[in-house]
């Protein structure tokens, strides 16, 4: 394999990786913090203990997600330095203002929060665990904006002479449609993550341990499943933006989602459709008439362009070229993505349903959905984060650099293979503990401290320190 | 002055703070070994730093981001270029990091040992090729007409590049036992002291061949003081950790650091990677610089969030600033 592939498979690898971890981090900031505001508020000591069983799960996977973004903040120079050279003008500064204003945010206030409990006000230390949070949502937004220039590239000129795009319009750039409609779309995924997490946590705690601790974890199933409802739809009313949006700066993205290679008006929405491997002959298909017109236009009679056409259009456009991304993977993880979102929302239902009445209904379902339910967000992330990167193809920034073209031209073949195995394997390895590592945390059920500032006089570190 | 004046001393600070912060928490990683004893010992150890790490970890992000958006052709040749040993640098953070967080979530000495490694590499690696590759930036390496890098690891694993990861090495190490010293109580704070005297001898010898040979490649001044002062700062250092002033060694090294990265940016200046190649083809302020208006928009955001961000830090290091002892560490391991 080449350079280029390697350096693909390893953005790819590490990205999806990373992004495993980020949802979850983001989602359960909030929750936490929401668990311990609970907690001032009432003075009841099961917010208390849910915090901290919730909050060390919380930081077992929030450094997974810190030490793996390094690798994303390293590897645009090592592998990818051309495409540095061209968008270093706009793309970096994003990325300088989520270290400065974000990164700084969540590592210091989140190192105040595990270890301020009994060194800090109580307020004062409420207010640590908001700062965080607030931070890892700052981090999404500045990285999502740096990614929407390269989906949709504003706010800059092309200096031929130098090579490269420079900024214009910085506002331009931080204000990009994809941008404003990726953000939130990307923040309430990572809330019904994390209301996924907990309540499916808290289900199998029910389900294990049903005499143990089961008012406070009947209150974290509840919250959890209701924040996955409620994400669960705004999830859809945000999508449904971004697909218009998508559909008038990327619409070969949109095409490539529906393998639409002939324009039509209206165009039909297939939820299942077997085809020949590379995609452009379908053999069978189920089809909702209409639909795909309106989630690309808001009109059930608007028409969507085609693959051959934009094909077309591109060709005229930027030149002779394949412009076509490959469209099995854009095809099915965008229907995957909805699909693995939408169980996830179904099974929250079924546990409101089923926590209805005191006793829980015992038998295999309430294992399997404690199982289940929380890979299906993630799931639904990483698939989305591979569509709409994939859906870019062949650009690295759309109409501006193809992904070959940024490349870095003097790393080898060797180097780049050392990096993407050395990286899979201890990825891989770190999975298999971090899993471990939350499994053991959840079989632990919830601390039994009464106070974490027990001790304070003494000084004793608190519980969650090192 | 100019823009790209400024962001080259703002990068210079941005480094240098992440080398005065991060310095002390990779010698209290690398010491853990030598000075933990017990298990208890070593958790004393990792509680030191472990309120401050990651947030003196973002400096290196920071200092990334903002090389890449205030000099794109710099973080393009020096990432591209530094491929493997920015690999290991990687590995090491990405161990080290994950060991902080796991290694008291369960209890067993395969376990904690396995993690105590992790910190123990994890510091060691980023510190000696760190300082590898300020060495390698500073002395110039082979870059083509198209500031694309021509060589490889090997190239870096040069006698004044060994020597300037040995440099940064040995005076992470002193600094770190001058904080432990500073943070710890009882037998732990008495060895940490002692062994920050002898550290810091050899970080003295090391540390000033290594300025004499940079003052021989790329000497001016400036430069000559503020390596001398680095020296004697180190100095005094050794003198205040002698005279059980824990705090004002720990000042000495810091200043050590400040005064001999900010030599070597100096001493750099115009230049950011020059060529071995050929002059002309070396990296430099303006010719690796973004536009003015981005610079001009980087300049606004430094000049707000940086001291917002300065206080915030600050403020942490008061809230934890109690020594921590052995004691206070519970004997039952897990918690």
């Amino acid at each position: 394999m080449s350079p280029l592939d390697l350096s693909r498979w390893q953005f790819g690898i590490t990205t999806v990786y990373h992004f495993l971890f980020v949802p979850l981090t983001i989602g359960l900031a909030f929750l936490v913090a929401g668990l311990q505001t609970a907690w001032v508020r009432s003075g009841n000591e099961r917010y208390l203990r849910l915090t901290r069983f919730y909050g060390e799960l919380f930081l077992i996977n929030f450094a997974l997600g810190v030490v793996t973004g390094i690798v994303q903040e390293f590897q645009f120079g090592m592998n990818w330095s051309a495409y540095s050279r061209f968008v270093g003008d706009i793309f970096g500064a994003p990325l300088a203002i989520e270290g400065l204003l974000a990164f700084f945010l969540e590592s210091t206030f989140l190192g105040l929060w595990i270890f301020g409990w009994d060194r800090l006000p109580r307020l004062v230390h409420l207010a640590t665990i908001w700062i965080a949070a607030i931070g890892t949502a700052l981090s999404a937004f500045f990285i999502l904006a740096a990614n929407a220039w390269m989906q949709h590239p504003v706010g800059y000129q092309l200096d031929t002479a130098a090579g490269r795009a420079v900024q214009t319009d910085f506002l331009a750039v931080i204000t990009n449609p994809v941008a404003t409609i990726t953000f939130p779309h990307t923040i309430v995924a990572a809330f019904l993550t994390a209301g996924a997490f907990m309540a499916a946590v808290a289900l199998w705690r029910l389900w294990r341990h049903p005499d143990r601790d089961a008012d406070a974890f009947r209150t974290a199933a509840r919250v959890g499943a209701v924040t996955v409802l409620v994400a669960a739809v705004l999830v859809v009313v945000t999508g449904d933006q971004q697909g218009k949006v998508m559909t008038t700066v990327q619409p070969m993205k949109m095409a490539a989602a529906e393998a639409l290679y002939q324009t039509e008006q209206p165009a039909s929405f297939s939820i299942f459709t077997i085809g020949s491997l590379d995609g452009r002959t379908e053999l069978f298909s189920i089809r909702i008439p209409d639909l795909l017109s309106f989630l690309a236009t808001g009109n059930l009679n608007g028409r969507v362009e085609g693959i051959n056409d934009l094909q077309s259009q591109y060709q005229a456009t930027y030149g002779p070229g394949d412009y076509v991304p490959y469209v099995p993977v854009t095809y099915w993880s965008f229907r995957l993505m909805i699909g693995t979102g939408a169980l996830a929302a179904l099974g929250a239902l079924w546990m409101l349903w089923a926590l209805r009445k005191r006793d829980l209904p015992i038998g295999r379902w309430v294992l399997a959905v404690s199982v289940v339910l929380p890979l299906l967000p993630l799931a639904a992330n990483s698939l989305g984060w591979i569509f709409t990167e994939m859906g870019r193809q062949p650009w690295i920034v759309f109409g501006l650099m193809t992904t070959q073209a940024g490349v870095s031209p003097g790393t080898s073949t060797a180097e780049v293979l050392i990096s993407v195995v050395g990286f899979t394997l201890l990825y891989g390895v770190l999975a298999v503990i971090e899993v471990g590592l939350l499994l053991r945390r959840i079989r632990g059920g919830l601390p039994d401290t009464a106070s974490p500032g027990a001790g304070d006089e003494l000084g004793r570190p608190a519980a969650f320190s090192y | 002055m100019q823009l790209t004046t400024i962001w080259f001393a703002l990068i210079a600070v941005l480094w240098i703070g992440y080398f005065v912060l991060e310095g002390f928490d990779f010698g209290v990683g690398m010491l853990l070994p030598v000075l933990g004893r017990s298990d208890r010992e070593r958790r004393a150890m990792i509680n030191t730093i472990g309120p401050v790490w990651d947030g003196n970890e973002v400096w290196v992000l920071v200092a990334g981001g903002a090389t890449f958006a205030a000099f794109p052709e710099w973080y393009a040749t020096l990432f591209s270029g530094f491929y493997l040993a920015l690999f290991l640098i990687l590995v090491g953070l990405i161990i080290r990091g994950v060991a902080f967080e796991f290694r008291s979530k369960r209890p067993g000495s395969a376990w904690r040992g396995r993690w105590d490694a992790a910190i123990f590499l994890g510091s060691l690696l980023p510190a000696l090729l760190w300082g590898v590759a300020f060495a390698n930036i500073v002395r110039g390496v082979p870059i083509d007409a198209h500031h694309q890098f021509t060589g490889d690891l090997f190239t870096l694993l040069n006698p004044y590049g060994l020597l300037g990861g040995l440099t940064l090495l040995t005076l992470f190490l002193t600094h770190g036992a001058f904080f432990l010293a500073l943070k710890t109580t009882g037998d732990l704070r008495t060895r940490a002291n002692a062994l920050a005297g002898r550290l810091g001898l050899l970080a003295a010898v090391v540390a000033v061949v290594f300025l004499v040979w940079t003052q021989a490649i790329r000497g001016t001044e400036v430069t000559l003081v503020l390596a001398a002062l680095a020296a004697v700062a180190l100095v005094g250092a050794l003198l205040a950790n002698r005279a059980g002033r824990e705090g004002w060694a720990f000042v000495g090294t810091a200043l050590t650091i400040v005064l001999a990265v900010a030599s070597l940016f100096v001493g750099l200046f115009p230049n950011v990677m020059p060529s071995t190649t050929d002059a002309a083809y070396s990296l430099t302020t303006t010719n690796a610089a973004s536009s003015a208006y981005t610079l001009t928009i980087m300049t606004w955001v430094a000049a707000i969030f940086t001291p917002i961000v300065l206080v915030y830090q600050g403020w942490t290091y008061w809230v934890f600033r109690r020594r921590i002892s052995v004691d206070q560490i519970p004997a039952d391991s897990s918690h």
